[in-house]
């Protein structure tokens, strides 16, 4: 089924009555996303884009039997309604919302944790661009159109970005089976690690391609797993390679303070780890392509 | 968001950090009064910028008189003061602030930081202060003392103490540093900081415990409930490229190079940035508009980017997902024709209405050097900024 989404997860919207909330609601459900209702607290039992609505995310799962859900909530209300969806027995939240105050995000971390992990829900995001499973369905605000259905999972940090390697991958002729967006916030829901653990497991994956930037431990630490568990061919790249140590490059979370956090040691760890590595951004397709190739004359 | 030492001193204090007594200073006139309000006989007389490693630099002299105090403030004040930490450009001293000189017996080092990988608040300490926390850690690595805060229920006394003990400090002297230590986590938790450090924190001959400097900075995202730390903003210690692209509601970093940047997304900026340098140019900013490309956001973000002088070529990347690129198009030509661009400007639209976007650009009867692909965005700017650079220097 591809990972975390495929056509008939039972999906909500938190945030739903808002403008960002109904915009792509809207274009989730054209894209032929299950939406089974959504929260805005203060306005359930009104109908809104013909769906039901609903005050608590607790009412939305006993009435529509949702597993998941995406936040559109603003920043200072977000933290609160991650939390709301993992109490409400949510098993996927996906949150877009920009700009969650980090220590917010600490308490995020630190509620999940009192689930049972069987149990805990899988939270993707803040600041990302969602998921989607081409041709089945999609959680977030990436457009649709651009993603090939297939065989290569894709999982970055950032949004157009993501857009651009999917692009490139379409212009030769190759799907994705799943993408992920894990968004550019210092605390987040998934690591790159997260992923690609799903990835490696999931029959419909082929071939992983991760997106890095600069700034934080993920990349390294999801190079190490890939060494030591990942028999699928892992292909990475990672953005700002120009750019000057203790300079915030738009994301909260894209800065240098500490050693193995620039682009240069991340790509040598990365290479270390037997990770192939995309030479330049606008060598996303043909770096895949070559990958894709000589997996198919090796079997 | 970063504030100057004697606005973090004044928080601590209020949490039971103790700083040596002290008073701010606009002129040298100032600074002498200050020094009798202060007392004693020794001063020490600090440049306000938001840079460490300011004493290398000539930010920071001991005075013993009225005399010495005035040359030294008449010295600082009005100049730009370079350190490694605020690049070539330098930061512009405007303020002063004078502190009674302190005898010290010993120098540690106490930082509060959020770290990524625990996703809480560390607290780092060393008994080798003085130094900057990359040389403790790289001379004397064994040196230094962690500990993580669990969100829930906050720092607890048994850490601090830890903390104070693993210091090697004098027993009287554990009691007021577990104070320092949990009221530095307080202030840390309550503002909503990012980084919180005392370097040095220093034991004095007479038995006391003292933060002598204090560097804070906090978190963007939570200045909508700290509005008492929004006040505290100081924008002459900003790069004005920034400041006037982030007043517009843009995400923008001045670099040194001369090819500007207009790009949607922070991921792509940073990719269109480094396509740049491997194609042999240099960007001049990173700059994202974010989503909703409007007509409106691409004429400011042009403005933010011809702000810069050293620019001598524009390239656009814009990949349109939620936005249109024929939108998009119309934004540029709207911009060339208010604001008025007079450097070669590269243009590459990818995604929803692509065709349109282009047609646009082709029909307006502007000179603007389309590209299909990043790469080829990327190597006509350097082309093209090459030939304006080959052109201006003939002229």
């Amino acid at each position: 089924m591809a990972i975390l989404l495929n056509r008939s997860t039972r999906v909500i919207v938190q945030g739903f009555t808002g403008k960002i909330g109904s915009f792509h609601a809207d274009d989730m459900k054209r894209y032929g996303t299950k939406l089974v209702g959504g929260v805005t607290p203060g306005k359930g039992g009104q109908t809104h884009l013909g769906l039901p609505v609903f005050n608590t995310v607790k009412g939305a799962v006993r009435e529509t039997r949702a597993e998941a859900s995406i936040v559109f909530v603003p920043p200072p209300f977000a933290a609160d309604s991650i939390m709301e969806a993992a109490d409400a027995g949510i098993k996927l939240c996906v949150c877009i919302t920009d700009g969650i105050p980090s220590q917010d995000m600490m308490q995020v971390k630190r509620y999940m944790r009192r689930y049972r992990f069987e149990d805990r829900m899988r939270l993707v995001g803040p600041n990302c661009a969602g998921v989607i499973t081409p041709g089945q369905a999609l959680m977030g605000i990436m457009p649709g159109s651009i993603y090939l259905p297939g065989r290569v999972g894709i999982v970055g940090r950032s949004g157009t970005l993501g857009y651009e390697a999917a692009s490139q991958m379409k212009a030769l002729g190759i799907g994705v089976s799943t993408s992920v967006g894990i968004g550019g916030d210092p605390i987040n829901g998934s690591s790159f690690k997260d992923i690609l653990q799903l990835f490696e497991r999931d029959d419909d994956t082929d071939a992983v391609v991760m997106i890095g930037e600069i700034g934080g431990p993920q990349e390294a630490e999801a190079a190490i797993w890939a060494r030591d568990n990942m028999r699928k061919p892992l292909i990475a790249y990672v953005a700002g390679l120009s750019a000057p140590k203790g300079r915030r490059m738009g994301h909260a979370g894209a800065i240098i303070s500490a050693f193995g956090e620039s682009a240069q040691e991340k790509v040598e760890i990365l290479r270390g780890a037997g990770v192939t590595i995309v030479p330049t951004p606008a060598a996303f397709g043909s770096t895949i392509a070559d990958v894709l190739e000589q997996r198919l004359r090796a079997a | 968001m970063d504030i100057h030492e004697y606005q973090a001193k004044e928080l601590l204090a209020r949490h039971g950090v103790h700083v040596p007594r002290g008073g701010l200073a606009y002129s040298p006139e100032q600074a002498t009064y200050r020094a009798r309000e202060i007392g004693g006989a020794k001063w020490v007389l600090k440049a306000q910028v938001h840079s460490g490693a300011r004493g290398k630099a000539g930010g920071i002299k001991l005075c013993s008189n009225d005399e010495e105090i005035s040359n030294a403030a008449e010295a600082m004040l009005g100049r730009k003061l370079v350190t490694h930490q605020t690049g070539p450009r330098g930061k512009l001293i405007s303020r002063l602030y004078l502190e009674e000189a302190v005898d010290i017996a010993q120098e540690l080092y106490l930082g509060f930081v959020l770290d990524r990988k625990e996703e809480r608040v560390m607290i780092v300490a060393s008994a080798a202060g003085g130094m900057e926390i990359e040389e403790i850690s790289e001379r004397k690595p064994d040196s230094i003392i962690r500990a993580t805060v669990d969100p829930g229920v906050g720092m607890q006394g048994f850490q601090a103490r830890e903390i104070a003990f693993g210091l090697g400090l004098e027993s009287n002297l554990i009691g007021k540093a577990t104070e320092t230590i949990l009221g530095c986590y307080q202030v840390f938790r309550d503002y909503d900081a990012s980084m919180l450090e005392i370097n040095p924190l220093v034991v004095t001959r007479d038995g006391s415990l003292v933060a002598l400097d204090a560097k804070m900075s906090f978190d963007e995202n939570a200045l909508f409930r700290r509005p008492e730390i929004s006040e505290l903003r100081d924008k002459s210690q900003e790069d004005p490229r920034e400041t006037f692209a982030s007043d517009r509601g843009l995400s923008y970093v001045g670099l040194d190079g001369n090819i500007g940047c207009i790009i949607n997304g922070a991921g792509l900026a940073m990719a269109t940035m480094d396509m740049i340098k491997i194609a042999g140019g240099e960007p001049a900013n990173f700059l994202d508009i974010g989503g909703g490309a409007s007509p409106e956001r691409v004429a400011k973000s042009f403005r933010a980017v011809l702000g810069d002088k050293n620019v001598e070529t524009i390239l656009v990347n814009i990949f349109a997902g939620i936005n249109r690129c024929d939108w998009v198009a119309e934004g540029v030509i709207k911009a060339i024709r208010e604001v008025g661009v007079d450097v070669p400007l590269v243009v590459r639209l990818s995604g929803t209405k692509v065709e349109e976007g282009r047609k646009i650009l082709a029909d307006s009867g502007e000179k603007v050097i389309v590209a299909d692909t990043l790469a080829e965005a990327a190597e006509k700017a350097v082309a093209a900024w090459r030939a304006a650079a080959k052109k201006k220097k003939a002229a």
